[in-house]
């Protein structure tokens, strides 16, 4: 796993599933759908993203179906941030 | 009561203004009152050919909507109570409450039907069917209904007695502690009692813009729909997608001009704190309603002063009884002061009382149960008599219903919140009883045992699932919140889920509750 997606992993583990054994969420592990995170920590975790990346996050233009996965946030982080060097 | 039914603030509206928007989607299709009322009398001719009588119940499984508000008009003019589902629960709580509601037709939005007809059929209820394709402008329904010339247009039969105040209205189900969600039922008397107090109270006028952010099976939908109705004013609805983003929604309340607001405290909590405010002119915005949940005062305070300009109120009030207290909250909310605002005096519509275990009521000042009495007061649970006659106690000829709040009444004569006598939480204002999560962890194949508690961390409910797993491997908390979100709610979901050699007992034998909380 890269940066970005070890990064995520760590804060979902940390917020949202605390003890759980880390092999256990994988890159396509369904966040949203399978019940780990909810609309309000969804927030939660947009901030930290905008945070810890530097993007910005102009409405939930992250969608819901951009934040499902870990590897969903992964491209959603490299497209943001593609298009703030732009 | 200004009208014997609450459809009749529609009809009466549409004729006073034809012209006027009854209801603007953000997407923008707009729908006046004149086409609103037309609507509705279509879906309410259909469902009367369908054999729908008065005192029935028709179900809804409908995105928030022109649709959805026309939908709910058809079903009260056809003498019918409207049952409304929650489009993101389950597929098989939903089916649950088809089947306990008895309902007669089931409306639902083709996204919908593939997952919810079958989990209905499955408990053996066999409603008719109505499939609305995408709701939007009223143009789905409209689709979905048989068009003036054909032959499935035949008249309808001929309109028995009219609707009057004692009549079944709606049926909102709210989470139930043996693990079926359970019916309130509430009558047009009811709603209308509770709309006319709000007329009172808040005096909305025709050129008001209310927002309709609760969904439809949520109690705090009613105000929304029934008083911007009633007063000839245009409802925004405002879809749960945008409902739910803070970066979004502050600017939607100012470009819609929304001037009347009502929502549970945690959207408010999550607007002051990520919806950037200062950036917009909420001039439009006249009040600002919340109720469903403790505001915790730090975040009120910092909503109150980026929002100094509407007249802001606390509302309480159980789905059984309506808004029945209400608590003005000032223009500054001075710094020094720590706890939330009480929960207030009783509104006009109202009556309370506070009571000990005895039934009798407390000495000014002390704590105890609140009960309320009125006529926003609900009929009863819906099929559950022996549940009904426990919620209510008998005094002074009046039937008190017992929200199992405890309160304690100030000096000043405000009530002030304190917590519950049993074991139900509000989390983002929805009524969560702990033993609907335990009765659904007790399916669960590999747990043998298990307890549900919540917690609270600075304002906000953690709810703790604490298992014993009767085989090894244990279930990961990955697995079992998939697992929950395949069976609740999920404003239900645990937030954690613990696992024990075995749960700590009290000396009767009972698992020690108190002990989890302490533990977690």
């Amino acid at each position: 796993m890269n940066n970005v997606m070890e990064t995520v992993r760590d804060y979902v583990l940390r917020e949202f599933l605390p003890g759980e054994e880390p092999s256990t969420l994988t890159a396509e592990t369904p966040l949203i759908s399978g019940g780990i995170i909810d609309s309000i920590d969804a927030v939660r975790l947009i901030v930290f993203l905008e945070s810890e990346f530097g993007i910005e996050v102009e409405a939930f233009d992250a969608d819901l179906d951009h934040l499902d996965t870990l590897a969903a946030i992964e491209r959603f982080v490299a497209t943001k941030r593609s298009a703030g060097e732009t | 009561m200004t009208a014997g039914s609450l459809h009749e603030f529609l009809v009466r509206a549409a004729g006073r203004t034809p012209d006027a928007v009854a209801v603007e989607e953000l997407e923008g299709f707009r729908l006046t009152y004149a086409e609103l009322d037309r609507l509705s009398d279509r879906l309410c001719d259909h469902l009367r050919r369908q054999g729908v009588e008065r005192g029935d119940r028709v179900a809804l499984c409908l995105t928030k909507s022109a649709d959805a508000i026309a939908a709910i008009f058809g079903i009260l003019k056809a003498g019918a109570a409207y049952v409304p589902l929650d489009p993101d629960a389950p597929a098989a709580r939903d089916a649950l409450i088809v089947q306990d509601s008895g309902a007669r037709v089931l409306l639902v939005e083709s996204a919908y039907e593939a997952a919810l007809v079958p989990e209905v059929r499955a408990t053996g209820a066999a409603p008719s069917l109505l499939v609305v394709p995408r709701a939007g402008g009223g143009r789905g329904l409209s689709a979905a209904l048989p068009v003036a010339a054909s032959d499935a247009a035949l008249p309808p039969p001929p309109a028995g007695p009219p609707v009057g105040p004692a009549d079944l209205a709606y049926i909102l189900y709210t989470s139930g502690s043996t693990g079926r969600p359970k019916g309130v039922t509430l009558t047009h008397g009811n709603g209308i009692s509770f709309v006319d107090w709000c007329s009172d109270e808040f005096r909305p006028c025709g050129s008001e813009r209310f927002s309709l952010h609760p969904p439809l099976h949520f109690d705090m939908s009613i105000s929304d729909v029934f008083l911007s109705i009633k007063h000839g004013a245009t409802i925004v609805p405002i879809d749960p997608r945008t409902g739910r983003d803070p970066f979004t929604l502050g600017k939607v309340i100012a470009e819609r001009r929304l001037s009347f607001w009502i929502s549970v405290p945690s959207i408010l909590a999550m607007l002051a704190e990520h919806g950037h405010l200062e950036r917009y002119d909420f001039s439009a915005l006249r009040c600002l309603l919340f109720a469903g949940e403790v505001f915790p005062i730090a975040k009120l305070r910092r909503l109150r002063e980026l929002l100094p300009g509407p007249r802001m109120y606390n509302l309480y009030g159980p789905t059984e009884t309506n808004v029945c207290t209400f608590q003005e909250i000032p223009d500054r909310i001075p710094p020094e002061r720590a706890t939330p605002f009480p929960i207030g005096r009783a509104c006009g519509h109202a009556a309370t009382r506070v009571t000990g275990p005895d039934g009798a009521d407390v000495e000014p000042g002390a704590e105890g149960e609140l009960c309320v009495a009125g006529p926003g007061v609900m009929r009863g649970y819906w099929n559950l008599p022996e549940r009904t006659a426990q919620a209510f106690l008998a005094a002074d000829g009046r039937r008190w219903y017992r929200t199992g709040d405890i309160v304690r009444e100030a000096e000043d004569g405000a009530l002030e919140f304190l917590g519950r006598r049993d074991r139900m939480v509000k989390r983002h204002g929805y009524r969560i009883e702990l033993g609907e999560i335990e009765a659904a962890l007790g399916d669960h194949p590999a747990i043998s045992e298990s307890a549900v508690v919540a917690t609270s961390d600075g304002g906000d409910v953690r709810i703790r699932a604490v298992c014993h797993a009767g085989t090894e491997p244990r279930p990961s908390a990955v697995e079992m919140k998939a697992w929950f979100a395949s069976r609740l709610p999920r404003y239900m979901i645990p937030d954690t889920v613990h696992f024990l050699d075995a749960l700590p007992r009290t000396s009767t034998g009972k698992v020690d509750l108190q002990r989890l909380k302490e533990l977690f």
